[in-house]
């Protein structure tokens, strides 16, 4: 009897060793299985070329194709890769557009699919009419033009943002059915290149007495946040470049704040003010709508870090699995306290733990790509991710989140912001015709 | 939320221990400006009252300016409209509550600060500092944290005290790497 490639792979695949409950694989088990293991793993290739469907050149092949546009675009094939709008007519009230984390892969977030929140529209703002203000306890005030700070020596760095209220739908006393998108959209990773913070402040002359700065927005709102002073110095930017152009309009054209893992709120888009003062402003947006309270009625002030956190985008809810069989399980960790150490994933709900492989290079405050490989038979299962950091951070499970944050008192609106800075475990559900669901477990 | 070991800790003291890159020239492109040509932009308003810009005004005068300026958005008397109520609110008892200026507000600087620069939604920076006084006292009035003859300006805003002053714990620093 002849053995084809695919019998090979089938059989080494029965021989590797489950390292977790209910199918997980070494994260290795690619690299040891060799080849045709790789090959068997896509899920599909298992099942034989019995059709005798003979290749033909397609249409496409056969005449010279478009011409090639000025600025390129994606393939209309790929037009349902959007983000979802929670307020498509621009009526008075914030807008947020959310990444589609399960239509993506690797690290970066393409410039046109970066999470957004605006509270009034984007202002279409003329990069030679913008200016930038240092101003307060300061031994110069100065102004600078876009112009000017495209002249300074810069520094690119990769760094996620997420908006404090991403994952508010996870507070809710019942799982809330959702996509990743829908329940982790309002957090991107991109490529910021732009000029130290320090460089700008230290020119000015910062007073001993300077304790924090106060940044504000050029957006109609006039968004203003107050950052000590010491995060200002140590890795803050004011962005220009987003993945190697120019700002996008929605992430703050033609210049932005950016303090590495710090809530999104905080890194201001349209930066065109900061002063320096001993105390913190209190503005509307710390004083108020980034203070989440707590069991009991008190509040949290000043919830500066974007914990350490991770979640499966491959499957989540929406990617079905076509069937038993080989699939990679893979997904996004981040923490506001450092690099990613390591990622455990589990098949069955927590009881069993496999740890994932993290793709290279794992950055400080980026997104880091994980990945499992796992043999779905067929029945329930229940997928988790958990994420711990450099510093030490652990990111909690729901029931330890809960037990210190709360939960709601009834089941809110996706698109709702219960309360802030939610980075425990999600589970996915996965039923037994492969649908996936959003579950506590 | 986070829960953390012993063993991270020494890398945590690595990381705030990485200095930032200096350079020992820097191109000082800045251009000098005078305070009274950032004046406009100049809106800050802490706690403390610093950034108060000088004027007056009486819920008296806000409840007209309110009326023609922010009702439609806000509702008659601050009830509440298409968009959020700004009278009222129950005490703050659960994670989901809806946070009020009465209910939760710290401090009534930010109602002053955020007021002008950023309503009227559709115009922001429109209102006169004047207005603006004159709205926060007449929205302070409405919430009865003060007097309904009381003028807010400089001197008397700052000392309001808003009732949910102390119900907040302050995170930072504890959590800075
Ligand atoms: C076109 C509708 C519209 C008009 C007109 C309007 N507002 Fe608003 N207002 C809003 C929206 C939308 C928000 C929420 C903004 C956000 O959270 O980013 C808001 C928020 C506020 C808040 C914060 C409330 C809270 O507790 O969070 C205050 C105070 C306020 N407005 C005062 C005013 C005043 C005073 C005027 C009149 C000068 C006014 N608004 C006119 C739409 C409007």
């Amino acid at each position: 009897m002849t053995m084809t490639p695919s019998d090979r792979a089938e059989r080494e695949l029965k021989n590797l060793e489950a390292v977790a409950g209910n199918g997980l694989l070494h994260r290795r088990a690619f690299l040891r299985g060799g080849a045709a293991l790789a090959g068997a793993m896509t899920g599909y290739t298992l099942v034989p070329s019995a059709s005798g469907q003979q290749l033909a050149d397609d249409a496409w092949s056969l005449v010279p194709g478009v011409t090639v546009p000025d600025y390129g675009t994606r393939s209309r094939f790929e037009k349902n890769v959007v983000r979802t709008l929670s307020n498509p007519k621009g009526e008075p009230r914030t807008q947020h557009a959310r990444t589609p984390h399960h239509l993506l892969n690797g690290t970066f977030t393409p410039n046109g699919l970066h999470f957004v929140i605006s509270h009034a529209g984007d202002p279409d703002i003329d990069p030679d009419k913008h200016r930038l203000v240092i101003h307060g306890l300061v031994k110069q005030p100065l102004v600078f033009t876009l112009d000017a700070l495209a002249r300074y020596p810069m520094v690119s760095r990769m760094a996620f943002v997420e908006c404090g209220g991403n994952s508010a739908p996870l507070f809710s006393l019942e799982p809330i059915q959702a996509s990743v998108q829908a329940l982790h959209g309002l957090v991107s990773c991109a490529e910021w290149t732009g000029v130290p913070l320090s460089t700008l402040l230290d020119e000015a002359g910062i007073d001993p007495k300077a304790k924090w700065i106060v940044v504000e927005g050029g957006d109609p709102p006039h968004v203003s946040r107050s950052v000590p002073l010491a995060k200002a110095m140590d890795d803050a930017m004011i962005a220009l470049y987003q993945n190697g152009e120019r700002i996008m309009p929605g992430n703050g054209y033609p210049m932005r704040l950016l303090l590495p893992g710090w809530e999104g709120n905080m890194n201001t888009k349209w930066v065109r003010r900061i002063q320096l003062t001993e105390g913190p402003g209190m503005t509307f947006y710390e004083a108020r709508t980034y203070a989440p309270v707590l069991p009991g009625g008190k509040a949290y002030r000043f919830y500066f870090i974007q914990e350490v956190k991770s979640f499966i985008t491959h499957p989540s809810p929406g990617l079905a699995l076509k069937g038993p069989g080989f699939y990679e399980i893979s997904g996004i960790a981040y923490s506001g306290t450092g690099r990613i150490a390591k990622v455990m994933v589990s098949a069955d709900g927590g009881k069993s733990w496999a740890q994932a492989a993290l793709q290279q290079p794992v950055l400080n405050k980026a997104f880091t790509r994980f990945r499992v490989p796992w043999r779905w038979d067929g029945g329930p299962a229940v997928l988790q991710s958990r994420a711990w950091d450099e510093a030490g951070y652990e990111q909690p499970t729901r029931a330890q989140l809960v037990a210190a944050r709360g939960e709601t008192t009834r089941v809110p609106a996706v698109t709702g912001f219960p309360s802030q800075h939610y980075n425990a475990v999600t589970s996915w559900s996965i039923e037994r015709g492969g649908e996936v669901k959003h579950v506590y477990a | 939320m986070y829960t953390r070991s012993l063993l991270g800790f020494a890398v945590t003291l690595t990381l705030a221990l990485s200095a930032r890159v200096a350079f020992a020239q820097t191109p000082n492109l800045g251009k000098p400006i005078s305070p009274a040509d950032i004046a406009a932009w100049d809106i800050n308003v802490l706690p403390d009252g610093s950034g108060l810009p000088p004027g007056s005004g009486t819920p008296a005068d806000g409840a007209r300016i309110y009326a023609a300026k922010c009702s439609a958005c806000h509702g008659p008397e601050g009830k509440g409209g298409v968009n959020g109520r700004l009278v009222g609110g129950d005490p703050i008892k659960i994670i989901d509550a809806e946070k009020t200026i009465a209910n939760f507000w710290p401090f009534a600087t930010t109602l002053f600060d955020y007021i002008r620069r950023a309503m009227p939604w559709p115009k922001p920076r429109s209102l006169t500092n004047e207005e603006v006084y004159a709205l926060t006292a007449y929205i302070l009035s409405l919430n009865k944290l003060i007097g309904e003859n009381d003028a807010m300006n400089a001197q008397t805003l700052p000392k309001v005290r808003m009732p949910n002053q102390d119900g907040f714990i302050v995170r930072f620093p504890d959590r800075t790497p």
